[in-house]
């Protein structure tokens, strides 16, 4: 009876593929997971946010006006809301000239989990530390 | 022997990667191991059935059989293929239905875990 790490790594933009939507819609659905699992097995997974990935996390997505669709922004707060663990590369936000206060949270929603914002140094270091690595 | 399970985001027809996919499960299934196969995004479209093998295209029936009479496991995001308009009566039988937690509870009690990502 054990948990099982996994880091899901979002690098893909948002929108232009359905890539990064995967990335947040299976980590969320670590929720449900123990549904298929033994008592007290766990899938416990990390998101983490690198390179064009971190796009994915601006706030004020017009998603639903633009192409009728739920905002990645949605999923990135659910993300939250569940208490996802969310580490976002600070230099690729610094790269892109995203200041935190453009970045999604779900205090809104109620949620206690905020986005972290990380060196690279500790998103490897959170990749190391998982048994799978999942790339979207 | 172990278990692998691979998840499978590209799509069938415009990359190469869902064909070496099914190979790969192919190869382990020949060596004994236990493999896992989860198709998601416009890889479900791989799950439907009635492909016409047109020398042009890749085409994936034909190998899902013989993969699935190997006893490999295959599910597909639902979900994903109502998108695309495939329903319960065109997948491939055999081919299990489900969603995203089905490829997490794989991955649980998998030795090693292959993502192939979409485009």
């Amino acid at each position: 009876m054990s948990n099982v790490t996994c880091a899901f790594i979002i690098q893909r933009p948002p929108y232009k593929s359905e890539t990064s939507t995967l990335g947040f819609t299976h980590a969320i659905s670590w929720q449900v997971v123990e549904m298929l699992l033994d008592e007290g097995q766990n899938v416990v997974p990390t998101v983490c946010f690198v390179g064009e990935g971190v796009l994915n996390l601006y706030t004020n997505q017009k998603a639903m006006e633009n192409y009728g669709v739920t905002s990645i922004e949605s999923h990135g707060k659910n993300s939250l809301l569940v208490d996802l663990d969310m580490l976002v590369c600070k230099e690729d936000l610094e790269r892109f000239g995203i200041p935190e206060d453009r970045l999604l949270d779900a205090e809104d929603m109620g949620a206690d989990k905020k986005l972290q914002i990380v060196p690279y140094a500790e998103i490897q270091k959170a990749m190391e530390s998982c048994k799978h690595l999942l790339f979207f | 022997m172990g278990t692998l399970t691979i998840g499978c985001f590209a799509s069938l027809v415009g990359s190469k990667s869902l064909d070496f996919t099914l190979k790969l499960a192919n190869a382990a299934a020949d060596k004994g191991h236990k493999v896992n196969l989860w198709l998601s995004g416009n890889a479900t479209v791989m799950g439907k059935n009635h492909q016409k093998h047109l020398k042009d295209y890749s085409t994936g029936e034909k190998p899902t059989m013989e993969l699935l009479k190997k006893g490999v496991e295959i599910c597909e995001c639902e979900a994903c293929a109502l998108a695309r308009g495939i329903q319960k009566p065109d997948a491939i039988e055999g081919i299990q239905w489900n969603a995203m937690h089905w490829y997490l509870a794989k991955i649980y009690n998998s030795d090693r875990v292959l993502h192939v990502g979409g485009e």
